[in-house]
């Protein structure tokens, strides 16, 4: 299994917050295609401008294999302070 | 040290913990940032931070803030959850041998924190709720920083 976080606005347009799909994808980008197949608007919005994914707590760049049980975050540009 | 924390803070309190018994520090910077009311316009601000990861992130940054301002000592403390107009949503405390180290990297974790450190924010006020996004001013300030 899979399991996906998103946070700040990409939650609201989601209207969750935290899924596990199951079977696992195999990689990043097989994930966002069955996102896409279900909600076409999220999945643009991961691909939209600063939008950044982490798995297992770490950013990534582009596709990256998904082992069994990783967590995949989906962070959209951040502001604190 | 690094906190995250649901409830308020005393900004002067934690200041003066901090200033204990440093015989051989010489300066001490701290910034303190506050939650506008925008006239009525945000009856309240909230956070939402990723636990364990923020803090990850936000460790990482202070590493890099003291080698790069030799500094001795670093404390931030950042609120989450719902913060109301006047409370102190975020400290940074540093501390260094001379006071030019201090203040600069001060002004460096601000600037991170504002752009960089994994929160999200929204803004409360009459009209509804909006998510707030790093200005085209603070990724400017962050960018002062990478040369």
């Amino acid at each position: 299994m899979t399991r996906v976080l998103l946070f700040g606005r990409l939650r609201d347009r989601a209207d969750w917050r935290e899924r596990v799909f199951e079977p696992s994808p195999a990689t990043l980008f097989d994930l966002k295609a069955l996102i896409a197949a279900e909600d076409a608007d999220l999945a643009a919005a991961l691909d939209g401008p600063g939008v950044q994914a982490a798995v297992d707590k770490a950013l990534v760049r582009g596709d990256v294999a998904l082992a069994p049980g990783a967590e995949v975050a989906f962070l959209p540009p951040m502001s604190g302070g | 040290m690094i906190r995250l924390t649901q409830e308020p803070f005393d900004p002067g309190a934690e200041l003066t913990r901090f200033c204990r018994g440093r015989t051989e520090t010489g300066a001490v910077a701290s910034f303190v940032g506050l939650a506008r009311g925008e006239g009525g316009a945000a009856a309240a601000l909230e956070l939402e931070a990723w636990p364990g990861f923020t803090e990850a992130r936000i460790e990482e940054i202070a590493g890099e803030a003291t080698g790069r301002f030799s500094l001795q000592d670093v404390a931030i403390i950042h609120r989450i959850g719902k913060i109301a107009p006047g409370e102190a949503i975020v400290l940074v405390l540093t501390a260094s041998a001379h006071r030019r180290e201090a203040f600069e990297a001060c002004d460096y974790l601000m600037d991170y924190l504002k752009s960089r450190a994994p929160f999200w924010k929204r803004e409360h006020g009459p009209e509804g709720a909006r998510w707030v996004e790093p200005t085209a001013r603070d990724l400017e300030d962050m960018g002062r920083w990478e040369d």
